[in-house]
């Protein structure tokens, strides 16, 4: 059996990176091949490459025994290759079948075209009215369209970027079961992920990139989650630790906090409420988009909300800006490294003096203390093992994990009260993350209080002692995180708010 | 093949370097202009650069640079904090203009009394004035959020007509037999801003611009407001995530800029200019903006950029009146040292790398 897709020695290098060193692998026709690495191991430049939409510096693609060198996207698309991106390239003021048509050489009549996006959502088990116009669906709905998009074609082989990042647990088992049906029809899937769990429930073969290499292949059912970890990592993960230590002690308390976005495409907070203790863990999720930022700048100051709504350690604290919540001992750390926790053209200590003035005595009648600044920045880079030539680096010199670990430590070691941190671990190697999650709970053990926001459901499980969900907006009430269940998860995810029924 | 990279870093080199780098290459560029006009080159580039601070009247134009500069100086600091905190105050002339009215005004209303306190009191008046100007947009700015831009920019027609109104009503020199135009401040000493130093050019707007620079080099690296500033200019979020008050700075960077605009006016109506006059204003607070970007933004660089330009007006017009080089000639060299300082900028935050794309 020839294989349906064959890659020898791909070699792409950028000013800077080799971002895909000597690349092989093969895909078997009906086969689903995960593409497993952590962010910049070269996932996205390789299926750049298949996808005719980055040209390799050297090697050779075989489609079917046959040389494969698309110019461009239509040129893979002609030859069979679909691809699902992470991103969405929708209309929202368009319905589902003129977003469909727009994608196509030749569309056909509308309404032949809209029986046939029917029939093959039916036949795939991805419910889709092509009359709905695309802005009103959920993200989930959004992808469906991308892949019948994809289906459309009868593609040989579909490449799918990190499907599931966008989706809640329900939505994921009905891709799956989509992509099992593909699989079983003779279609190759090529699937992009960081998620061990899912590879491990739906790959037949993994190919694992690291810095560009090829680290292995493996079969990821043989393997577990850990070892493939691992190999992806290249060195031993360490697993944090935790033992819970709730007192009975609040420190934050949010009443009925209701606050509009400030962004026009936000989504404004509707009666939210909650408490935390001291030296608890509290873990929000909820897909992207649900309120997540809105929550964090509440929290943190940046917004106002009325009075009453923010009750820290007993005092009102609703109507205060960033900096007096400092000094009461709430920190924050937004989601958005640079440009939002960190000023990307300044240096480390520059951003050392960004959130630490208050609690680290930073000024002095106003004027700035650059040596303590300096000082306060190094213990931060040395304290949580920043890789960085000093303190006097731009912060956007720094790669995504090593400027979050800086951000986070930087609020760890102003010793807060409450800290709130919103996707602590996004983009960020799994040898930071696990640092950056041990950090937290260490913080906790010692008797502060934390809110992690993130849309990390694993890590959420990891280190919440209580978990709530964000759903447009509202959140539900807090249950133990312990013993919680995928499909109890997902429902509190989905919006469903009254959780005993389920529990 | 050349390919730009960018580099992970500004470097720290070629910001120091690219300004003479552009003022070199503005001579060689601007030489050959001046030789395709059948001039000299060398005697040419010699006049504008070279002669007004070494030559033979260089003791005339020495000062002569010292009172082109000042203004410019004074006016381009206010504006380059606002400008590094995204805050785009354009109406600098017109802050000038009124700064200059409400300073000559209260000058004119103590006539002919002779005491110490007349020409402070105007100093006051007339940075006050520039302020209150420039919290028109400030004020629509945070309150109904409109641009600055157009708002400030707008103001200085207004201040331009409110000027021809005070030099024929309000402000004129009731013994000037109806000519427009107030009273001229040499024919009052307690109100006259003379030189400092007779025959040096240096009269006080020169000293303020002075000052002005050092009080923004402290505030810029050691003031947690100059921090904030820089801050609220690179990553708004972060500003606001770090706790600066949007509507305070909005407020300060407009308010300081007007009011050091206001002082130049202040400084200008009283000195080398005289009188309040409709022609009074000659477009310093536009060509601030040049200098305080050819600055950098940069308190020194201002200062250099400052001399910098006020050496090209003079040298241009002594070139032009020495050698006969068309006006035009002058401002077309003008601009191509704007062009290279901008152009050659591109080397601050990127590598040029020779040869055929192969990667680092």
């Amino acid at each position: 059996m020839t294989a349906l897709l064959e890659l020898n020695g791909l070699t792409k290098a950028y000013p800077g990176v080799v971002a895909n060193d000597d690349v092989s692998l093969v895909i078997q026709p009906g086969e689903v091949h995960a593409l497993l690495g952590e962010n910049g191991a070269g996932k996205s430049t390789l299926v750049k490459m298949i996808y005719g939409l980055v040209k390799p510096d050297s090697g050779e693609m075989r489609l079917r025994g046959e040389r494969f060198t698309p110019a461009e996207p239509r040129a893979a698309r002609a030859a069979g290759v679909a691809m699902v991106f992470q991103h969405f390239s929708l209309f929202e003021a368009l319905d589902v079948a003129e977003n469909i048509a727009l994608g196509m050489e030749n569309p056909p009549k509308m309404r032949d075209l809209a029986a046939e996006i029917t029939r093959v959502s039916n036949a795939y088990g991805l419910p889709l009215d092509p009359a709905r116009l695309v802005g009103d669906l959920s993200a989930g709905e959004r992808q469906r369209v991308e892949i019948i998009r994809c289906l459309l074609q009868n593609p040989k082989l579909l490449i799918m970027d990190e499907p599931t990042s966008v989706l809640t647990p329900q939505e994921v088992e009905i891709l799956f079961q989509t992509l099992e049906k593909l699989r079983s029809e003779g279609t190759s899937i090529l699937y992009i992920s960081h998620k061990l769990e899912e590879i491990r429930r739906l790959c037949d073969a993994a190919t694992i990139l690291r810095l560009g290499k090829n680290v292995g292949t493996c079969d990821p059912r043989q393997e577990t989650a850990r070892a493939m970890a691992e190999m992806m990592v290249g060195q031993v993960l360490h697993v944090p630790e935790r033992t819970p230590h709730a007192t009975a002690e609040v420190a934050l308390e949010l009443r009925n906090l209701s606050v509009k976005s400030p962004s026009a495409f936000g989504t404004s907070l509707k009666d939210v409420s909650l408490t935390v203790q001291k030296g608890e863990v509290l873990g929000i999720g909820g897909v992207a988009g649900n309120g997540q930022d809105e929550l964090t700048a509440a929290l943190s100051g940046e917004v106002l909300a009325g009075p009453g709504q923010i009750m820290f350690d007993g005092a009102d604290v609703a109507g205060l800006g960033p900096n007096a919540r400092r000094a009461l001992g709430l920190l924050a750390a937004p989601e958005e490294r640079l440009g939002h926790a960190a000023a990307p053209d300044m240096s480390l200590t520059e951003n050392a003096v960004l959130t630490g003035t208050v609690r680290k005595s930073l000024t002095k009648n106003g004027f700035l203390n650059w040596a303590g600044a300096r000082s306060f920045a190094e213990e931060v880079i040395k304290g949580f093992d920043v890789r960085t030539p000093g303190a006097h680096t731009a912060a956007r010199a720094l790669s995504g994990g090593n400027l979050q670990k800086y951000v986070i430590g930087r609020e760890i070691l102003q010793k807060p009260e409450l800290l709130v941190v919103n996707q602590p671990t996004w983009g960020v190697d799994a040898a930071a993350a696990a640092a950056i999650r041990q950090a937290l709970l260490d913080l906790a053990a010692e008797g502060a209080a934390i809110v992690v926001i993130s849309q990390d459901l694993d890590e959420l499980m990891e280190i919440s002692d209580r978990f709530a969900a964000l759903n447009e907006g509202r959140l539900t009430k807090p249950v133990p995180a312990k013993g919680l269940t995928v499909d109890q998860i997902g429902l509190m995810m989905g919006g469903a708010h009254d959780m005993e029924a389920a529990s | 093949m050349i390919r730009l990279e960018k580099r992970p870093e500004p470097s720290k080199l070629w910001s120091w370097a690219t300004p003479p780098l552009a003022v070199i290459l503005t001579m060689i560029a601007g030489g050959l202009m001046f030789a395709a006009l059948g001039k000299d080159p060398v005697a040419a580039i010699r006049t504008i650069f070279w002669d007004p601070i070494f030559g033979e009247f260089a003791f005339y134009y020495r000062g002569q640079l010292l009172v082109k500069a000042g203004p410019l100086i004074l006016i381009a600091i206010g504006l380059s904090l606002g400008f590094r905190a995204g805050i785009w105050n354009i109406g600098a002339e017109g802050q000038y203009i009124i700064g200059a009215i409400c300073g000559a005004a209260v000058g004119l209303a103590f006539y002919p009394w002779e005491s110490f306190i007349v020409f402070p009191l105007m100093v006051i008046a007339g940075a006050i004035g520039g302020l209150l100007w420039a919290m028109i947009p400030g004020l629509l700015k945070v309150k109904f959020n409109t641009n600055e831009i157009l708002v400030s920019l707008l103001l200085v027609y207004v201040a331009e007509f409110i000027l021809a109104s005070m030099a024929l009503g309000a402000l004129r020199n009731p013994d000037g037999s109806g000519f427009p135009g107030s009273r001229n401040f040499r024919s009052y000493p307690a109100a006259f801003n003379d030189e400092i130093i007779a025959g040096t050019g240096m009269h006080w707007g020169v000293a303020a611009a002075f000052i002005a620079v050092i009080f923004a080099y402290v505030l810029l690296a050691r003031h947690q407001l100059g921090f904030q500033i820089k801050l609220a200019g690179q990553a708004p979020r972060a500003a606001r995530f770090g706790g600066v008050n949007p509507v305070r700075l909005v407020l300060f960077c407009l308010g300081i800029s007007g009011a050091l605009a206001g002082l130049a006016g202040l400084f200008e109506v009283t000195g080398p200019a005289g009188q309040i006059n409709i022609d009074f204003n000659v477009g310093y607070g536009f060509t601030a903006i040049i200098v305080a970007f050819l600055g950098r933004l940069h308190p020194v660089g201002i200062l250099l950029a400052g001399l910098l330009l006020a050496l090209t007006y003079i040298g241009g017009e002594a070139a032009q009146s020495a050698l006969g080089l068309p006006a035009a000639a002058i401002q077309a060299f003008q601009g191509m040292l704007l062009f290279f300082l901008l152009a050659v900028d591109v080397l601050t935050n990127f590598r040029v790398r020779f040869g055929a794309g192969e990667a680092a």
